[in-house]
This record gives C-alpha cells, sequence and structure tokens, in this order.
C-alpha cells in the first residue's frame, strides 16, 4: 500500500487518570480512504478516534503518550491550535445535533466563527455544503425553517454539511448513523463513499456490516489495544488473528 | 452458549446435507460404472431415475447456503463455510449428471457383448474417481489440507490412465473397424470418469480455501 499517510500514530498511549485506555497504537490512516474502527464497547475506538482531533483535551484527568502526525506535524505539539486543528480534522457524533436555529445558519455557523460575513459567499457555501451532503433537493425550500423539524437522517446530514462548510481535510465519525434507520444509514453510508473522494475519512461503526460496505481499511481494537488492521476485504474474509475472527464472526465473548 | 449457537448449528447443518448428497453420488458413481462393467440396463436405469433425487437435494441444499447468506451475513470463516457449501454442491451435482451419461452409455451399448481390449481400466478410474470423492469430502469435514492436497494427486493417476485408454481404444477401432461404435461410447465414459475426478480436485481446492482462505489450483 502506496497510498499517502495522513494522519500517523506512533506509539500512542492513552490513560484516564491510572486506567491506561489506549496502549501503543501504531496506525497509518490514510488519505481519501475510509478507515473503519471495530471493537466491542469499552475497546478505546472512539477513545482513539477522539486523540485524533483532541477531543479528549476536554476530559478532566486524560494524559496522552506518544505522537499523532497529520500531514507530518505532531498535533500534540505545545504550539499547535487546537481550534484550528479541530476545523481541519473535524467531527460528526452519533446522534445529530443541530444546533436549535435555522438550516442555513447551522451550516454558515462555522464559516461565520471563522470570519466570512460577505452574504454571497454564504450562500455559496451553504449551497455548496448541503449539495456536498446530499441534502441540499430535501431542505432548499426551507432553509430559514428550525432544523429541528427536519428527520434524524437529515439531521445527521445537516451536522456533516455543517462540517463541510469550514472546510476540514479528516472527518471523523463517531456511530454516525447508529440513531437512524436503515434507508438514512444507507443514505450517509453512500455520502460518505461520495465524500472520501475529498476527504480522509474516519468511522467508529458497531455495525459489522457497515464497516464492510463503506470502508476501506478495517482497524480492530480490543482492550484498548489494536489488534489487527489492513484493507476490509482481507479483514472480512481472512483475519489473521483469531480475536478478529471470534469478533466479527460475532463469537466473542 | 455462544451467541451464534444457533447459526454455529445450521452450519453443522448444512456439512450434514452435503455429506448426505455426497454419500448419493459416490453411490452413483459406483453404480453407473458396475451397470456398464456387467452390461446392465436395469441398473443403468436405476442410475438415471436416481438422478432426480439428487438434482432436488441439491437445490434444496444450496437453498439453505442462500438463505444463510441471505439472514446471517456471514463473514471470514463463515462466509468461506457457505461458499464452500455451494461449490462442493455443484462438483456434487456435476458428478451425479456424468454417472447419469455413463448409465445411458451403458443403455445404448447393450444388447451386444463388449469385446474391446481396455474394458479393465474403466472400473479402475471408477474406483479412483470414487475415492477422490470419498477422500474429498474427508478432507472436507476434517478441514485437512493435507488430504486434500494428496486426493488432488489421484487425478494425475486418472489423467494417465485416459490418455492410455484413449490410445488403446483409437488403436482398436483402426485396427478393427467394427468395435469404432462400443469404442466411442466407452471412449465417452473414459472422459465422463476423467471429468468426475476433475470435479473432486475442485473439492479438495474448495477445501483448501475453507480452511486457509487461499485459492489454489491443483490439476
Amino acid at each position: 500500500m502506496e497510498e499517502r499517510v495522513k494522519i500517523a500514530v506512533k506509539d500512542l498511549n492513552l490513560y484516564y487518570k491510572d486506567f491506561q485506555a489506549l496502549k501503543d497504537i501504531n496506525l497509518d490512516i490514510k488519505a481519501n480512504k475510509i478507515t473503519a474502527l471495530i471493537g466491542p464497547s469499552g475497546c478505546g475506538k472512539s477513545t482513539f478516534l477522539r486523540t485524533l482531533n483532541r477531543m479528549n483535551d476536554l476530559i478532566e484527568g486524560v494524559r496522552v503518550e506518544g505522537t499523532v502526525l497529520l500531514d507530518g506535524q505532531d498535533i500534540y505539539a505545545p504550539d499547535v491550535d487546537v481550534v484550528y486543528l479541530r476545523k481541519r480534522v473535524g467531527m460528526v457524533f452519533q446522534r445529530p445535533n443541530p444546533f436549535p436555529m435555522s438550516v442555513y445558519d447551522n451550516v454558515a455557523y462555522g464559516p461565520r466563527v471563522h470570519g466570512i460575513k460577505n452574504k454571497r459567499l454564504l450562500d455559496e457555501i451553504v449551497e455548496r455544503s448541503l449539495r456536498d451532503a446530499a441534502l441540499w433537493d430535501e431542505v432548499q425550500d426551507r432553509l430559514f425553517k428550525s432544523a429541528l423539524g427536519l428527520s434524524g437522517g437529515q439531521q445527521q446530514r445537516l451536522c456533516i454539511a455543517r462540517l463541510l462548510a469550514v472546510e476540514p481535510e479528516v472527518l471523523l465519525m463517531d456511530e454516525p448513523s447508529s440513531a437512524l434507520d436503515p434507508i438514512s444509514t444507507l443514505k450517509i453510508e453512500e455520502l460518505v463513499q461520495v465524500l472520501k473522494k475529498d476527504y480522509t475519512i474516519v468511522i467508529v461503526t458497531h455495525n459489522m456490516q457497515q464497516a464492510a460496505r463503506v470502508s476501506d481499511i478495517t482497524a480492530y481494537f480490543l482492550n484498548g489495544e489494536l489488534v489487527e488492521w489492513g484493507t476490509t476485504d482481507e479483514i472480512f474474509t481472512r483475519p489473521k488473528d483469531q480475536r478478529t475472527e471470534d469478533y466479527i464472526t460475532g463469537r466473542f465473548g | 452458549m455462544s451467541p451464534r449457537s444457533s447459526f454455529d448449528k445450521a452450519l453443522a447443518e448444512l456439512q450434514q446435507d452435503i455429506l448426505r448428497m455426497a454419500s448419493l453420488v459416490e453411490q452413483a458413481i459406483y453404480d453407473a460404472v458396475q451397470s456398464l462393467v456387467k452390461l446392465d440396463v436395469a441398473g443403468a436405469a436405476q442410475v438415471i431415475m436416481g438422478d432426480e433425487m439428487i438434482d432436488e437435494l441439491y437445490l434444496e441444499i444450496e437453498d439453505k447456503c442462500v438463505k444463510l447468506i441471505a439472514t446471517q451475513q456471514p463473514i471470514a470463516r463463515d462466509l468461506r463455510v457457505a461458499i464452500t457449501g455451494i461449490k462442493i454442491l455443484l462438483s456434487l451435482e456435476r458428478m451425479a449428471d456424468h454417472a447419469v451419461d455413463i448409465a445411458r452409455a451403458t443403455m445404448c451399448l447393450s444388447g451386444q457383448p463388449l469385446t474391446v481390449k481396455c474394458l479393465e481400466y474403466i472400473p479402475q478410474m471408477g474406483r479412483l474417481a470414487q475415492q477422490m470423492v470419498k477422500d474429498g469430502l474427508d478432507a472436507y469435514v476434517n478441514g485437512d489440507v493435507q488430504k486434500a492436497k494428496e486426493m488432488c494427486a489421484l487425478d494425475d493417476e486418472v489423467d494417465y490412465i485416459f490418455a492410455k485408454v484413449f490410445r488403446e481404444l483409437i488403436n482398436g477401432m483402426m485396427e478393427n473397424p467394427k468395435t469404432v461404435m462400443q469404442s466411442a461410447y466407452l471412449l465417452y465414459v473414459s472422459r465422463y470418469l476423467e471429468r468426475i475426478a476433475d470435479h473432486a480436485t475442485n473439492i479438495g481446492e474448495a477445501v483448501i480455501y475453507l480452511v486457509t482462505g487461499e485459492r489454489r489450483e491443483l490439476n
């Protein structure tokens, strides 16, 4: 695999006070690929995801050792602007969390925070982001109505549009469709496939079939360790580690 | 209890079903060859009629495989079990069809004694082919890669005999044109047996895929 490495994680350890949640993680996140993180609850996959844009900094008592290089730059270096980092490496959460404001304002929120005031430019950004999030057709007539009136699947795509509006490079998705019905789930999966042309995507999922369907690379976590990672084809047809096999075939525990 | 014990039970049942079908196919090969050697028309007719049951069983078991895939979404080894099941079933079904082909040849040959020389090779090929089926299924049940490979080596022996039969029958036809009809049917029969051995080899390859996830061409 010669693809460009977008994020290189080296010897990463993470502690919640005394508890070690991640143990010696080494993983390359490839540019313009979808990397799926799978593993049972409490295995560290979401914690790992949050180390990629320093969301764990917000939790008290967290200590991180090792390096996370984004395009070769250590994101844990003291001079890193965390707000700028999170613009480059954005996140979508399990439950859609639109702001209680209009669809338009949700998407324009980020660009406005980053100083864009020009109305025409904002209109352009909003339309482009909504189109890229495959939501434009469904909301173009109700841009100025509350985002809270959208369906769950639409809200989640709105959150993705909101993220795209600030032109990130990496999208982190923490079980982005676990609260959605099957059709909305498939729409998100389709969307993710399209988005990988322009973005590097890391997705945490409990849905094994989803990992198999959408991702290029799958990483299996267990008890804070990265047990195995490789191409999704490989992991889902002949994993090397028996623990991976047991987990993906549902014979775990 | 394993979280997938009912699925595991279904996979075990699938294996039993395949073995059930394999034993019918093995018997059909044996009966077809025996009826040919004895020019036993009634025996040949039984082989032809028996194929209907094999075909039904084939569809029934294949249907189970398809349902397992559709409803259980097997992956990794589980997926290989289901895929291998379908492959083995297909190979067995083809073998049974060749047993029918042999039985049909017997029907055509009946009514006149067999005079060609190389008749003894036919049961010999039949025994080897049958042995390959048996070994292939043993390898399948036990996940025995070594046995699968050894079984595939028998295929070379079958091919060797086939080449010999071919030569001798052609020579015989040239020497005595009266034997052409008989020889042509026997040429067919030896070809069917050679194909049966090839299908058995496919079972061996399927077993290797099942166990290791690797695809290998063994003949």
